[in-house]
């Protein structure tokens, strides 16, 4: 059934025959939808499937659901993107989909799973080799375990394995929503507190039927944009440090933590913790605060573009950058990617214009690219550009009014569908209440749980030494895939 | 024979090598608006490296302990031949440059079997980049010096560089400007610095040089870490010995101007670290067969001349 992103609906009505839920799933998949959740959830002895599909180019969202009592019919082999979904219910539900070429664990949250341990491809031949990297890294990272088929340089293929970082997120929203709900949302990737903050907002919001003040939508939008800029800088800034451009990486590490400071100037936290709560936000801006938030913006952003511009002007850095760790559109398309990594390939999606909402209507932003490391990074470029552009808009024209609205309980048997752009891409918070009002399943869906995999399809064919630019490139989060 | 300026230059060699990845290293924080590490740095961590235990894999055999030490004693008996501000060091004899050689390629022997004695996936990587390089890199370094001897007449590097003047610049400036490039684009190839390597990358996969010795620790990565000063010192004296001819009579005042030379190669090596980004792998020979077209070519003009 057709359901509005960000507005409430009867979980009731979405209940289809098993048989033409897989049908209509797949016609729906088949015809320019994406999977924006698919899981299970328990009910009685038996699971409830539900399914989110977007339509970016209507920014339509339909959700369906059907009762399965056991094994089902995987959908994985007509639709890649939907590989780690069906895995994923899989493994928390024990619910076998038939035909799905491997059932490997994701995150090792069963009994006796030990992160890690599990079958991996293997490549065989006289010269093959592998080469197994992490959990344990270098640098100050997050665990990730990484292991590549190579032939000399050349990389036939890598594996991600993830999961060393389960900290069993989702289940902490059940019977919510309570005083420490919003914080475990602002938790779930800590380099994007106010994207996962506001996705859970919405839901809330939502399934309450409060408007938020329009003051407080655009406060909001000020601190997503902040993140973005924060973000996108500080990748740009690695990105350099990989190809050892010095300059760069330096100016774009220091202007990062000026981007920062600048949300710590609002509420007080470099990250963005603590600004949002379901209604509105927690801090208002005063004139004073709003005239320096002004003047820093602009001595930033023109550093930012100083900064920047060193890398499109220095042959070595785009003769690195171009051609590398190419992700077809196809690709894109096929793996259902999100985000900035998508809109390199040629894919047409931003949430804050597909399903533009709150201080986002009217958005335009059109970035394409060819997929390579240089796309990667002259998006993000374009994207700094544009959300600067935002944020001044909005200091000059903040309206007027409350901050917040306040929300009353949440209406029972309903469900909401939250999409955010977050820097990363577009994040999907998916809420369903019991007939007690209180939060029955939250499904979070993180940008890097699609996108990990376009990591390991921009290696293949490519240089092992090229695996840090084009992870840097991507730079994807650990905990918010596992959650 | 006088026995204490050779010596005095062989210390003050043994001393000073450290000195230069310190002057690289602030050069670059400069060009990265930061205030950088210490210039001595490497003389505290050399001492610190001294007095620790160091620590060794199960897989490993006595080939992973001989490496470093095979390897600095390589480089410590290279510097007996290598000419000091054009004089003479300990030992000079007609085709010395070909032992040079032989040094550093037992020093780069042994490093990169130590590498392959830990078994690590990551080591042989390096490893066999680094053989891969050396393929192009050597040919490159000899041909060069062969082109040296051609236009001095000399075979020893003593001979070659002492030999060297103003006039011999004035009459054969595009043959020794040919040799200046080659041996420098060699330095920076020979002493992984960008844009053949980044010595200052913590990821593993990336790496040439660092990821073969990022298994020894203690006495042994200090001897590595003085090793590598001293190579850095070795082939940034002979690009100095070049480009200054020596010009006044006096022993000490053509040393002064020697370690400030060299001292001006560090900031130089800084100064290109800091504005250009590394070459992808498979590119560095490219980068390498150039030196080496540089040296055929200033051959080929000095044998048409």
């Amino acid at each position: 059934m057709k359901v509005g992103h960000l507005s409430s609906f009867d979980f009731g009505s979405a209940d289809l025959d098993s048989s033409i839920f897989f049908e209509t799933a797949a016609s729906r998949l088949g015809s320019g939808g994406r999977a924006l959740a698919y899981f299970a959830v328990p009910e009685g002895k038996a699971h409830r499937l539900v399914m989110a599909v977007g339509f970016d180019r209507e920014g339509r969202v339909e959700v369906y659901s059907t009762l399965v009592h056991g094994p089902f019919k995987a959908l994985t082999p007509s639709f890649p993107q939907l590989h780690l979904f069906e895995r994923e219910i899989f493994e928390q539900a024990g619910l076998k989909p038939e035909g799905h070429p491997w059932l490997k664990p994701i995150r090792f949250n069963t009994p006796g799973a030990e992160p890690g341990i599990a079958d991996y491809f293997t490549v065989h031949g006289s010269q093959v080799h592998e080469v197994a990297v992490g959990p344990v890294h270098a640098g100050v990272i997050e665990p990730g375990h990484f292991r590549f088929q190579c032939h000399g340089e050349r990389v036939f293929h890598l594996e991600i394995m993830l999961g060393y970082q389960h900290r069993g997120l989702e289940k902490r929203f059940i019977g919510g929503p309570d005083g420490r709900s919003i914080h475990y949302a602002e938790t779930l990737a800590g380099d994007t507190a106010i994207g996962h903050g506001w996705a859970y907002c919405g839901a809330v919001e939502a399934l309450c039927g409060v408007n938020v003040p329009p003051r407080a939508q655009i406060l909001r939008g000020i601190m997503l944009e902040l993140e973005r800029l924060a973000n996108h800088t500080g990748d740009l800034g690695a990105m350099a440090g990989d190809v050892a451009y010095l300059p760069a990486a330096s100016f774009c590490g220091r202007l990062r933590g000026d981007f920062l400071n600048m949300s710590a100037l609002v509420c007080g936290s470099r990250f963005g913790r603590n600004m949002l709560k379901p209604g509105g936000v927690n801090f208002d801006l005063d004139s004073a605060l709003m005239q320096e938030l002004k003047l820093r913006l602009e001595n930033a952003s023109r550093d930012v573009g100083n900064a920047v511009s060193l890398l499109w002007e220095t042959a070595s850095v785009t003769d690195r950058f171009e051609g590398t760790g190419v992700v077809s559109k196809q690709v894109a398309e096929g793996l259902g990617l999100v985000g900035p990594t998508a809109r390199a390939s040629g894919v047409g999606l931003d949430t804050r214009r597909n399903f533009s909402s709150g201080p986002y209507e009217g958005f335009t932003l059109s970035v394409s690219g060819s997929g390579d490391v240089y796309s990667r990074a002259y998006v993000r470029w374009l994207e700094i550009q544009k959300s600067s552009e935002l944020i001044g808009g909005w200091l000059n024209a903040l309206p007027a009014g409350p901050v917040e609205a306040e929300c009353g309980g949440l209406k029972p048997d309903s469900a909401a569908v939250s999409l955010v752009e977050g820097w990363r891409g577009q994040i999907c918070h998916f809420a369903l209440t019991g007939s007690d009002g209180k939060l029955r399943y939250y499904k979070i869906v993180d940008p890097s749980f699609h996108n990990w995999q376009a990591l390991a399809m921009a290696l293949r064919g490519g240089e092992i030494s090229d695996f840090p630019l084009c992870n840097k490139s991507f730079n994807l989060s650990y905990c918010g895939r596992d959650l | 024979m006088e026995i204490v300026k050779p010596l005095t230059q062989y210390l003050a060699v043994m001393l000073l090598s450290p000195l230069l990845p310190g002057v690289i290293n602030r050069v670059k924080a400069f060009f990265g608006g930061r205030r950088g590490q210490p210039l001595l740095q490497l003389y505290f961590d050399l001492y610190k490296l001294f007095l620790k235990t160091p620590v060794y894999s199960r897989t490993t055999t006595w080939v992973f302990k001989a490496g470093p030490v095979v390897g600095v004693s390589a480089l410590v008996a290279a510097l007996a031949v290598l000419p000091f501000a054009g004089r003479p060091s300990f030992l000079t004899f007609e085709g010395d440059f070909i032992f040079l050689l032989y040094l550093l390629g037992l020093a780069r022997f042994v490093t990169v079997l130590a590498a392959l004695d830990t078994g690590s996936a990551f080591e042989g990587m390096g490893a066999s980049r680094e053989m891969q390089f050396a393929v192009f890199a050597e040919p490159a370094f000899f041909l060069g010096l062969a082109a040296l001897a051609r236009v001095t007449g000399q075979s020893s590097l003593a001979g070659m560089f002492g030999a060297l003047t103003g006039d011999i610049w004035r009459t054969a400036a595009p043959v020794l400007a040919l040799l200046t490039a080659s041996l420098l684009i060699v330095l920076l190839a020979e002493n992984s610095r960008v844009p053949a390597d980044d010595p200052n990358t913590h990821l593993e996969l990336t790496m040439i040089h660092e990821v073969m010795v990022l298994d020894h620790s203690g006495p042994e990565l200090a001897y590595i870490l003085y090793g590598a000063a001293l190579k850095l010192w070795l082939f940034g004296s002979l690009i100095a010995c070049m480009v200054l001819p020596r010009h006044s009579g006096s022993w000490a005042l053509n040393s002064a101007l020697f370690i400030l030379m060299m001292l001006g190669m560090a900031v130089a090596v800084g100064v290109l670290e800091s504005i250009i980004a590394r070459l992808r792998l498979t590119k560095v020979p490219y980068l390498l067969i150039t030196a080496f077209a540089f040296s055929a070519l200033a051959l080929i003009f000095q044998m048409g001349r």
